[in-house]
């Protein structure tokens, strides 16, 4: 299994290729197209990531020492970035989630949606996905 | 004489750029630009005026209290005030409706009922819950129309001997609807109600007669109309004013002082606890002179073209719809794009150097009435120009090839 890092690298170099941000947005649209969605009975209000101007649901499962993680969003560039983040983020052992950075969101060029205004999200979906690593570190304790 | 290409050169950030294209600000609504003659004001005041007011015996002081209180006998001639001590200065459109809100604390019962309307920001319509839930009196709604307008009938028939306060915006901030307000004003004086009219969105664009509409209370905010932000005023009749109990106790606001008992000092001192904000209020003159120069019939006719163009420009594009259609509205422009989120939208076109507003606006009751997330909200000021509107329409057109 790749490591979180190795993982991110790949993302890097994926989105190296393009030139401009037009290339780059619709890259991360076709990434939410292939997002692992979340089953309709978890798309519950407990399962909004709150923090953002469209709607985030993230589940989180347990497969024996990894976190698997689906989600889904009403609009289409949320759902890019969630799909982006679960792709680094699922199949990872909690500690690893917790211990991991971000900073390749910076390097893929979409360093805008870090910014702290009360309609982003992004910084809100990485905090619910460590929030879920934190529950389920505990669980394997 | 309206003069575009001037008017665009006394606003320095418009020729800035955004995402490597040239700035097109469309969020207006949310708060409008600052002009180089209001940038100077402020400048100058921290260069050559900065003292307290109203208490020193120096130079400085005495200066800076003229020019505090020059601005604030220019918003009270905008305004048509009967006196200057009409006019509090305040933080902002919110600070005077929570004045005023928690001023009436002591004046209601359970038995008092208070009107406010389906087309509220959430800052005309939070204040008063707090107000109900602090003396149990009955918060009712005016519902909408789909059209975004008001329902006057069911106004009619929810007024009553027991209305004692009714809230209302001059305009939507969400939908630019202009609100009929001499006639509610009129309808709830005759049951001898008292009406507050927030007339935050109203203000830049149309410059209400306070005595004429014989309102109660007045409230806007000086960074929607090319003021800086944290200064805005609340406009009470005299006699209304005096019945209400101070806002904040502090210095300023008071006559004496003792351990046993303090006095209240009079109007507008009585609500202007602290020190304000000096140079806000001096430039918040500066900001109206502004306007008035170029003449409020000029900018609204102006903007209600750009508003045409614009509304013709997008009914043109498969799947706009467009809320807000009274036949009488500001220059916004909120719409969604069939099957789009207004997040989505709102992100491409910033990508291309171009500022909307998405979201519910703080009017969350108007965008569940819709049953939808949010719009995309243009609103447009009289520095706008139809170009820029071409260049909104061209973005949105791209916007929706990538995200359908």
């Amino acid at each position: 299994m790749e490591s979180i890092a190795e993982k991110q690298q790949e993302i890097i170099e994926e989105f190296s290729l393009f030139e401009d941000w037009m290339q780059r947005y619709e890259h991360m649209i076709d990434l939410g197209k292939s997002l692992p969605l979340i089953a309709e009975e978890y798309k519950t209000e407990d399962n909004i990531i709150k923090g953002c101007q469209s709607k985030v649901w993230v589940h989180a499962t347990l497969e024996g020492d990894q976190l698997v993680f689906t989600a889904d969003s009403d609009a289409i560039i949320t759902k890019g970035i969630i799909a982006i983040l679960i792709r680094v983020f699922s199949h990872q052992h909690p500690k690893a989630i917790l211990d991991a950075d971000t900073d390749f969101i910076d390097q893929i060029g979409l360093k805008e949606h870090l910014s702290p205004t009360r309609a982003n999200g992004l910084v809100s979906m990485i905090k619910q996905l460590k929030m879920y690593a934190v529950a389920y570190q505990t669980q394997l304790n | 004489m309206f003069d575009l290409t001037k008017i665009r050169a006394d606003f320095p950030i418009l020729s800035r750029k955004v995402n490597g294209h040239p700035l097109v600000y469309f969020d207006n609504a949310a708060t409008s630009q600052t002009p180089t003659p209001v940038i100077e004001v402020i400048t100058d005041y921290y260069t050559r005026l900065n003292a307290n007011i109203h208490r020193g015996v120096h130079t400085l002081s005495q200066e800076a209290t003229e020019a505090y209180e020059a601005a604030r006998a220019t918003v009270q001639h905008h305004f048509n005030a009967a006196q200057a001590h009409e006019i509090i200065l305040t933080a902002g459109t919110t600070e005077s409706i929570n004045l005023i809100a928690s001023g009436y604390t002591s004046l209601l019962t359970k038995n008092d009922d208070l009107l406010i309307s389906a087309l509220e920001h959430h800052s005309n319509i939070v204040p008063w819950q707090m107000l109900c839930e602090r003396t149990g009196a009955q918060l009712k709604v005016i519902p909408m129309t789909e059209k975004g307008t008001l329902d006057m009938d069911a106004f009619t028939n929810l007024l009553s001997s027991k209305t004692a306060l009714v809230f209302v915006n001059h305009v939507s901030n969400a939908l630019g609807t202009v609100n009929p307000i001499e006639q509610i004003i009129r309808q709830a004086h005759e049951v001898g109600a008292e009406v507050l009219i927030d007339g935050a969105q109203a203000c830049p664009h149309i410059k209400p007669d306070v005595q004429a509409l014989d309102v109660d209370y007045y409230v806007t905010s000086a960074h929607k109309l090319c003021g800086p932000t944290g200064v805005g005023m609340l406009y009470g009749k005299e006699a209304l004013l005096n019945k209400l109990p101070p806002y904040q106790g502090g210095g300023e606001m008071i006559a004496t002082v003792t351990f046993e008992k303090t006095t209240y000092a009079d109007l507008p001192h009585k609500f202007e606890a602290g020190t304000p904000n000096i140079a806000g209020g001096i430039a918040f003159g500066a900001a109206l002179d502004y306007m008035n120069a170029i003449g409020f019939d000029q900018i609204a006719a102006y903007e209600a073209e750009l508003l045409d163009y614009a509304t013709k420009a997008l009914k043109q594009i498969p799947g706009v719809r467009i809320y807000g259609e009274a036949e009488e509205k500001t220059a916004v422009l909120s719409f969604n794009v069939e099957g789009i989120h207004p997040y989505d939208i709102g992100s491409i076109l910033d990508k291309m150097g171009i500022a909307v507003r998405t979201g519910h606006h703080c009017a969350q009751p108007i965008m569940d009435f819709y049953q939808i997330p949010g719009t995309v909200r243009a609103s447009f000021s009289f520095y706008n120009t139809q170009e820029e509107i071409d260049r909104m329409v061209e973005a949105l057109q791209k916007a929706i090839l990538m995200l359908q």
